[in-house]
């Protein structure tokens, strides 16, 4: 084989004027002028892959920094904040020494592809970031949106990407206790699949992605590199190489559950004997990540081998080895006393694990391959110092119409009659049918510690078994809200989340957000991304949720056509004891309905509009996050107090589709009377937010009342949980079995 | 009648959980000098009529768009000549 | 004194930490094992539990069946052991030969999750004296391949025998043949359930049920009484 000669560092400064294929790495002239800069030579196809891959809109969100500071710069005051943005993960203080850390993230191109794997290693990469902080994984969470439920494409992707949740998930022990299941048009061919994770750990088991201290070794451990997910690179390759022909390059990543299991594990055993200084996974950007970030965020430098690295491909270049994005890898920094006591903990459990380098009292990183020195870089030019864009952005020229087409003067049903029809149409429609085909796919029984799962409002999970500690998470996001105002949109989002965790019974602390939009490049893209950070950061800021990280998802878009703007928020909240939890389903007939909060005929966006009239127009539902944080507050005490039995948050599809999803769950019926000031039409279908159904025993009526009067929320009695319908007096009364085969026959109609 | 049969295999570059997970076991049950254990699915179809170069066209159309997933997968297709029961 | 319950405990294993939970709120003594361990530390009775050992890859306990661990677990089954498969558990049991029949992949192709209805048909065997044969019990069920199948030869013999020790009750989850979601060995001691005992033991948690715990209490009096 007669190689031209390997490029080092030496090599490169030696010949200036070789022209590397930047522009196919994806780098910009001025961007790629700035690496020659930085390195005051032209870098070598190694340093090359590393700048091009880190500094990709994936790596660098060089397109969203500039709006995504204001998370920082708005934070509100939170004692619960032990770890913040930057990190893999945020860590929330839950209280008895306890630390949560969670994340939501996206991956939502892999799984349209190939709806399986994609769906499956979103899982696998959202887990490692949480083990990566030094938590025990302990739950999660899929927010899925799709095409048009019947569009034949979705029969395609969807059942393959939660056959990949569940295929990953299940396999890993964790339960799945939450998300949603979205169809609308704007998806088609854009599915987002978002996936969240959280870990326990205690407050000392905190870990970070760090190389520290001079002389410590590099591990990597798990599977074999291969050359997945590296496309761009093979062209550096095949120029950087004459006949040594790069075999061929996978286009998909397959997981391995099993391997991620092992490796979930294994690291927990090491951290339990303390044997790691600083830890870090292996997801995007594969090795240059892990050591450029591992290595800038430390004290000192880095030397690597790349010749160490186990290869499942021995084709392999090394510009490939370092942009792999192989799964089910991890990379420690172990002190050297410590490493043989790691490796013998792999051992144990099959996991293969191989020292490629160590820190170094330097400041640079410094990659070795065949003996020659083929990177030679300031680990925080990489890492941190990638292009940052100001992109412009501009209110769309369409905006002010999609508002003025008010939703509110649509044709409204006019007889007892056709309200029913129209409440069975809608329990029936896809997104507010029941999910359980698809969530029966997910175990939510695994690891003993599931309190509350979906349908539930949000998750819950015991992480003390003495105390009843626990938490819970809620994922919201709604496209079409966010389509007619993303700024208000993004806000009801993180005010629906927030609400669903309360509901529950659980106090909300912090917030982690999978921000899915369309292309960057176009201004009214940019506007709606802008204009959505800008409403949750200062709702999180009114609140006091702190953003603990999350991710960014852009170019969401066929041609032309973007996706609504999506932004999906994670809530976390803490619950002293979960005994004290509240769930959804009605538990004892003769129970009062008290519907809390203002209703308004507010019906922009909503799911009425959406499922009678095919319409997206006008307004969202107006947000008063005091009033969110009030009703919160009187959910919460009540629960504690055991004044409620039952309560539902709501939102898409308004009372009658809470009321119809207590009713089923509980399966008992509910009758309900129109209050005064309110038609049955606007009380039924309304979307105000702020708002939740409660069922009040009898004994507990007065002091609920007197604690909503004192505490200034609207509590109004809206009926009494009662017999096997559901029916509106004067208007309309449909048997339970009717409206359950309308909810749960749906989706299983679609899809199975 | 005549048998064809579609073997389906991931593609080489692909990385295959299992046939890794049988490999690492035999040693441990003393089968040493495998290197390496590829999984895979065969198909047999009983194809009526002839098997023509018509018929394969559409066995190869079958196996492409329905029982390989080609962004992962490669497949062979192959007539069997099945001892048919002689008349 | 208490009973010592060993937890066998597989790469891939799940449920080791909920099975251990669960013989501890039923009074007995867990005691981890490990898939490598050439002895059976002296325990009185041992649970195989659910997940997906080796990924379930080539068949679910296929690869597990040979850990070092079966060796003695094996041979002390059959001198009157008390071994209880859950799920995966049972899919060990049957590949290595201490339980008849196999399990397919699901009839509906589907992973399952549900709190399935089940009926106690046999409450003489070591796992399950504290049901009343007939009683309708709630356990959950979660699995990818849990449809029961044997021929027709071993079916009506485990009937014959009284050795189907469960059987799902409304709704056939996964396409096993009559119904069947546990069956047990001639002895009694050996028991296998595609359904998780363990993940019904405690209120509020799960399925909100303690159907599961009487698994528990029942090897717990067996062995102190013994």
């Amino acid at each position: 084989m007669s190689r031209t000669p390997l490029d080092t560092v030496e090599h490169a400064a030696a010949t200036p004027d070789v022209e590397l294929p930047w522009a196919e790495l994806g780098l910009k002239k001025d961007e790629y002028e700035r690496v020659v800069e930085i390195l005051g030579r032209r870098p070598t196809g190694a340093e090359l892959a590393m700048y091009s891959v880190m500094w990709s809109e994936h790596c660098s969100y060089k397109s969203s920094k500039v709006h995504l500071r204001q998370f920082g710069e708005k934070a509100p005051q939170s004692d619960a904040l032990l770890v913040g943005i930057g990190e893999n993960a945020g860590v929330v203080d839950v209280g008895q020494g306890y630390a949560v850390t969670f994340k939501v993230e996206s991956h939502n191109h892999p799984s349209y592809v190939e709806p399986y794997q994609g769906a499956a290693t979103g899982v696998g990469g959202i887990v490692r970031d949480i083990i990566a902080m030094g938590a025990r994984p302990v739950a999660v969470v899929d927010p899925l949106r799709f095409g048009a439920a019947d569009h034949p494409d979705t029969k395609r992707v969807l059942p393959g990407v939660v056959a990949g949740i569940g295929g990953y998930g299940n396999c890993l022990g964790l339960p799945n206790i939450g998300g949603e299941v979205v169809f609308d048009a704007c998806y088609q061919g854009n599915p987002l699949v978002n996936a969240g994770a959280i870990g326990v750990m205690r407050h000392e088991d905190i870990h970070l992605a760090k190389a520290s201290g001079a002389g410590n070794k590099v591990i990597l451990y798990g599977a074999r590199t291969g050359g997945d997910g590296i496309g761009g690179a093979s062209i550096l390759a095949s120029e950087t190489f004459d006949d040594a022909k790069p075999s061929k390059r996978p286009a998909v990543q397959v997981g391995d559950p099993f391997q991620e299991k092992l490796l979930i594990e294994c690291t927990l055993e090491a951290f339990q004997e303390k044997l790691v200084v600083g830890i870090q996974d292996l997801g995007a950007a594969g090795l240059s990540c892990a050591t450029s970030e591992l290595a800038s965020n430390g004290s000192g430098g880095m030397r690597v081998t790349l010749d160490d690295v186990p290869l499942r491909d021995s084709t392999l270049s090394p510009e490939e080895i370092l942009m792999s994005e192989s799964q089910e890898r991890m990379c420690a920094v172990v002190e050297p006393e410590k490493v043989d006591r790691f490796l013998e903990i792999c051992d144990k459990w099959d996991v293969i694990a191989t020292v490629i380098g160590e820190v170094t009292d330097g400041d640079r990183l410094e990659i070795y391959w065949h003996g020659g020195k083929i990177v030679d870089v300031d680990p925080r030019t990489v890492a941190h110092d990638g292009p940052v864009y100001e992109r412009p952005y501009a209110r769309p020229s369409w905006q002010d119409e999609l508002q003025a087409d008010d939703a509110n003067k649509l044709p409204r049903p006019t007889s007892g009659a056709e309200l029913k029809d129209q409440v069975l149409k809608l329990v029936a429609s896809p997104n507010q049918a029941s999910k359980s085909w698809i969530t029966s796919q997910y175990d939510h029984f695994v690891q003993g510690n599931t309190v509350l799962a979906q349908p539930e409002d949000s998750g819950m999970i015991r992480i003390d078994e003495e105390s009843g500690l626990g938490v819970a998470i809620a994922t919201d996001g709604n496209g079409r809200y966010a389509k007619l105002d993303p700024y208000t949109g993004a806000q009801l989002a993180l005010a629906e989340a927030y609400r669903n965790v309360a509901t529950t019974g659980a106090k909300p602390l912090a917030v982690s957000d999978c921000l899915n939009f369309g292309s960057p490049e176009d201004p009214a893209v940019m506007w709606q991304f802008a204009e959505a950070i800008r409403g949750l950061a200062d709702a999180c800021q009114q609140l006091g949720t702190p953003v603990t990280g999350g991710n960014v998802s852009l170019y969401n878009q066929t041609g032309e056509a973007a996706i609504h703007p999506t932004p999906v928020v994670a809530v976390l909240g803490v619950i002293d004891d979960v005994a004290r939890r509240t769930p959804v389903a009605f538990q004892e007939e003769g129970q009062l309905l008290y519907l809390l909060g203002d209703t308004r005929e507010e019906f922009g966006g909503s799911a009425w509009s959406q499922v009678i009239h095919d319409h997206l127009g006008g307004l969202p539902p107006k947000v008063d996050l005091e009033r969110e944080r009030l009703l919160g507050e009187i959910l919460i005490s009540a629960s504690r107090d055991g004044m409620i039995d039952s309560a539902h948050d709501l939102s898409d599809g308004g009372l009658i589709q809470a009321v119809v999803e207590s009713a089923l769950l509980g399966g008992k019926g509910a009758r309900l009377i129109v209050p005064d000031g309110l038609d049955a039409f606007t009380l039924l279908f309304s979307e105000s937010a702020g708002r939740a159904v409660v069922a009040v025993p009898r004994s507990e009526e007065v002091r609920f009342n007197d604690m909503c009067g004192a505490r200034g929320l609207p509590a109004t009695r809206i009926g009494v949980v009662d017999g096997d319908t559901v029916e509106l007096q004067g208007e309309f009364e449909v048997p339970l079995t009717d409206l359950r085969t309308a909810h749960e026959g749906t989706i299983p109609a679609l899809l199975a | 009648m005549a048998r064809v049969v579609v073997d389906v295999m991931l593609k080489p570059e692909i990385l295959d959980p299992q046939g890794q997970a049988v490999q690492r076991a035999l040693p441990r049950l003393g089968f040493d000098g495998i290197s390496d254990v590829r999984q895979g699915k065969r198909f047999e179809l009983e194809v009526d009529g002839p098997v023509d170069e018509a018929a394969l066209a559409r066995i190869h159309d079958l196996a492409e768009s329905f029982l390989a997933n080609t962004v992962i997968e490669d497949f062979t297709v192959k007539v069997e000549e099945v001892a048919e029961a002689a008349k | 004194m208490t009973a010592r319950i060993g937890v066998v405990t597989f790469p891939g294993s799940l449920d080791d930490r909920d099975t251990q939970r669960a013989i501890r709120l039923a009074g007995a003594e867990p005691v981890a094992l490990w898939h490598k361990d050439k002895d059976l530390h002296q325990v009185d009775a041992v649970v195989l539990c659910g997940g997906f050992s080796y990924g379930d890859y080539l068949r679910a306990g296929a690869i597990a069946r040979f850990s070092p661990v079966m060796e003695p677990l094996l041979e002390q089954a059959k001198a009157g052991l008390p071994v209880l498969g859950i799920c995966n558990g049972f899919q060990i049991l049957t590949e290595a030969h201490l339980l008849p029949g196999t399990m397919l992949r699901n009839d509906h192709l589907h992973f399952i999750c549900r709190d399935q209805k089940l009926r106690v048909e046999n409450a003489e065997t070591a796992w399950t004296t504290d049901y009343s044969a007939g009683q309708e019990i709630h356990i959950p069920l979660k699995n990818n391949d849990g449809q029961y199948v044997a021929d027709a030869y071993t079916l009506d013999k485990l009937e014959a025998e009284g050795r189907v020790a469960f059987r799902y009750l409304d709704f056939n989850p996964n396409g096993s043949q009559r119904d069947i979601a546990g069956i047990t060995n001639e002895a009694g001691n050996v028991v296998g359930l595609m359904p998780h005992p363990e993940h019904a033991v405690e209120p509020l948690i799960g399925s909100g049920r303690t159907d599961g715990l009487p698994f528990f209490t029942s090897i717990l009096k067996k062995l102190v009484n013994a």
